[in-house]
């Protein structure tokens, strides 16, 4: 049932072979240099030398598609060593370009086994340049974070890739054994890690609490001559390692590496680029979804979708637009399997909860029946959303060969299956407690048919499930009804959804005393 | 239950807790990561984090994967109930491993902790001594979870159902009981007709009401936003 809902990546990333062949019939010239490429380059070398991040990020975001999509929508940019001679040899310019050139091939095209080792090699050529601190130039967020996010998927792409041995000629096998150091899982986290660790990061997020250093006030940007790449490279990587900690089924991991990052404030430079900000929501929401923390999951969802459905028609001319569009489609799954498991519709924003109805809202209706349809439609829904998940080690030549990518997705998919089942009771008792203030524990068991020992495992069950414990040990409650028993007679505490009048009005002194700064700031002619 | 690997008492210059902090994508730490598991076993430690990540290590490297050492990973997460624990080392364990006989019962434990089925619990539990009981403290664990989710539960449980929960019965529950009452405020009354009921320490999960004093509190860190503005 899974395979059916675009688990698999589309056949044209993994046909080897095909972007060759492509590239061969259209007579793709690596050598050749169009003026227009010669005059880009050209351009931004020169706009990165002088720094001028807007004018970079123009020419980034913008004319670098616009070219993309005029000259090479079925073949490559011309090859770094052609373009070279226009940008004085720059070293540096070089591994980026050639980032670029790799990232535009994986989108467009098919990378050929040997190119993916390329683009490993690049990586790690330009990974080593910026950690030893030779980069002084400052870049645009967006290409920032396209790095750590470009680098973090040809890593799942490869593990998919080698994970499918059943077709694999000799030749390849043969490259895969060669190149085996090609985007190990630990050369993976290791440079992720060493971002983190060479930016000092997470001490500068710390001393800016002291109001001792500025990042998010500049969005990492560095106005006195310095360079952000390092910094913000190290920023990005602790998204960067929150998605390959999911990828490999490690939540709990995943959520300690974001910890810096305080996402319950906003500002934060992880929105400032929409990419970051959705794969930094999507994984933190998914994770907490599988960590049972139902609230926090449903919290950060709605806040993101409400971004989205707000900020949509914005990005429509960005080359994002449509994996924004998938990650807004695939976060209404999740969250419909939130609330199929805590009901607390309260906690979502009212646009969000009237797109959920009309996507969502008849499926969610028959998960809550707990029979083997609803099931399958757990089953669907996580197919449908879940992240991409990989196994990271590299395959054992000497056995027969199979394909082992889909194994770690179906180890997630039945491990949160059977916490579906574990919670297959709780939703009839839910219902029979909201029509009460108080019920003997015989009678709701005859009322669920079952016995009075049962009953109370079932209530035992349910406190256990609506009680999320924390990794510091703290209780929190998920439960949208409560209770507690005496004896053999279920007080029902009907919850009151109690307004949050201090946030409100914080909210508004902050927004009241921006308006009056910037009426000040505002001159009279 | 197969080799039983000696502690070594060598001087170490850094603390597993620490190898982890300062590399913990690093092959090489695997050996001290099996050793801490071994010790925390003896000396009736936890470690969370150490614990993935020589999961995780494993992940990287099945070849390299020694199953009692998962195995008593696996007994140390059930004893961290009611933290999520042991699902998140199932999450890196491969299907197949799970296969095995012994992670089969401990999955098994594990579903009747979920849904709190402690009388079947206990049952299962008694029938596979050779897998928890090679974890001391492995009972006291369980008990204390199982207190948990009463409390959680119950303003007042009946002596039936404790018993039941925590697998002491007669003249231990009495002991076990009086110690409470000294230790922890629980009492003691007599209930309607049948045995004793015991009052379990409010807390604002079995009384509610406990509640509601702060649900509508700002934290500090909020209210210094507005600092700059107020002076």
């Amino acid at each position: 049932m899974a395979a059916s809902f675009d688990y698999e990546e589309p056949a044209s990333y993994e046909d080897v072979g095909v972007g060759q062949r492509q590239q061969a019939d259209l007579g793709y010239d690596p050598n050749f240099v169009p003026d227009s490429v010669k005059t880009f380059v050209g351009h931004l070398y020169r706009h990165i030398r002088e720094k001028n991040v807007y004018e970079i990020h123009q020419m980034y975001e913008g004319s670098f598609q616009k070219l993309s999509d005029r000259m090479f929508k079925e073949s490559p940019w011309p090859s770094v060593d052609a373009v070279a001679p226009y940008v004085d040899h720059d070293h540096v310019f070089c591994l980026l370009y050639r980032e670029m050139w790799f990232r535009h091939l994986y989108a467009r095209l098919s990378p050929t086994p040997k190119q993916r080792i390329d683009s490993w090699d690049n990586y790690c050529s330009l990974f080593q340049v910026v950690l030893h601190g030779v980069v002084n130039m400052q870049l645009p967020n967006q290409w920032l974070w396209d790095m750590v996010d470009e680098f973090v998927y040809q890593f799942q792409s490869f593990c998919q890739y080698r994970a499918k041995m059943k077709n694999k000629t000799e030749q390849e096998i043969e490259l895969l054994r060669q190149y085996d150091q090609a985007w190990n899982v630990y050369g993976v986290l290791n440079f992720l890690q060493a971002l983190v660790e060479k930016s000092t990061i997470i001490q500068i997020l710390e001393q800016e609490k002291e109001g001792l250093e500025q990042f998010t006030a500049t969005d990492g940007y560095d106005y006195n001559g310095g360079s952000n790449v390092l910094k913000v490279l190290g920023y990005f990587s602790m998204v960067g390692l929150l998605r390959v900690h999911c990828l490999l089924g490690d939540y709990h991991t995943g959520l300690k590496c974001l910890l810096p990052i305080d996402i319950s404030q906003s500002g934060g430079v992880y929105t400032s680029v929409i990419g970051s900000h959705i794969t930094t929501i999507y994984h933190y929401g998914f994770a907490n979804l599988m960590l049972r923390r139902y609230v926090e999951a449903i919290r950060e969802f709605s806040k993101i979708l409400i971004y989205i459905f707000k900020t949509k028609q914005y990005h429509q001319k960005s080359p994002q637009y449509e994996q924004i569009l998938k990650k807004n489609e695939q976060m209404y799954a999740l969250l419909a399997i939130c609330l199929s498991l805590c009901p607390q519709g309260k906690l979502v924003a009212e646009d969000v909860n009237t797109q959920l109805k009309e996507k969502y809202g008849e499926k969610m209706l028959r998960m809550q029946r707990y029979d083997d349809e609803a099931y399958a439609l757990y089953d669907e829904l996580f197919s449908y959303a879940c992240p991409k998940f990989i196994t990271p080690s590299a395959p054992v030549y000497e056995q027969p060969l199979v394909n082992y990518n889909q194994d770690a997705y179906r180890l997630q998919l039945k491990l949160f299956l059977y916490e579906v089942k574990q919670q297959q009771l709780l939703s009839g008792v839910r219902t029979f407690l909201k029509l009460y203030s108080t019920i003997p524990i015989g009678k709701l068991a005859t009322y669920m048919e079952v016995d009075e020992p049962t009953v109370r495992s079932i209530l035992l069950t349910y406190k256990h499930k609506t009680h999320a414990v924390d990794s510091d040990g703290k209780i929190a409650s998920n439960a949208d009804v409560d209770f507690y028993i005496d004896d053999d007679m279920i007080h029902v505490v009907e919850s009151k959804s109690t307004k949050r009048y201090g946030d409100y009005f914080m909210r508004h002194i902050l927004k009241l005393e921006e308006i009056i700064n910037e009426m000040d700031r505002v001159k009279m002619d | 239950m197969g080799r039983e690997r000696e502690v070594q008492k060598q001087p170490i210059s850094y603390t597993v807790e620490q190898l982890i902090s300062v590399n913990p994508y690093n092959p090489d730490i695997l050996p001290d990561l099996e050793n801490y598991v071994n010790e925390q076993v003896s000396s009736q430690t936890y470690s969370l984090d150490a614990n993935l990540c020589l999961l995780r290590l494993y992940q990287f490297e099945p070849e390299r994967m020694s199953i009692q050492i998962v195995a008593r990973i696996l007994v140390k997460a059930l004893m961290a109930m009611p933290a999520p624990d042991f699902s998140l080392c199932l999450f890196l364990i491969p299907e197949r491993v799970q296969m095995e006989e012994q992670f089969k019962t401990l999955i098994v434990l594990s579903h009747y902790l979920e849904t709190a089925r402690f009388r079947q619990f206990w049952d299962e539990a008694s029938k596979n001594r050779s897998i928890v009981e090679v974890v001391p403290g492995f009972e006291q664990a369980i008990q204390a979870y199982a207190i948990h989710v009463l409390s959680l539960t119950y303003q007042k449980v009946p002596r039936s159902v404790l018993a039941e929960a925590i697998n002491i019965e007669g003249l231990s529950l009495d002991k076990f009981l009086e110690h409470q009452i000294a230790n922890a405020g629980w009492v003691i009354e007599k209930g309607h007709g049948r045995g004793q009921l015991i009052t379990l320490p409010r807390n604002e999960f079995n009384q509610p009401e406990l509640k509601k004093s702060t649900a509508d509190s700002i934290p500090l860190e909020h209210v210094t936003r507005i600092f700059p503005i107020l002076s």
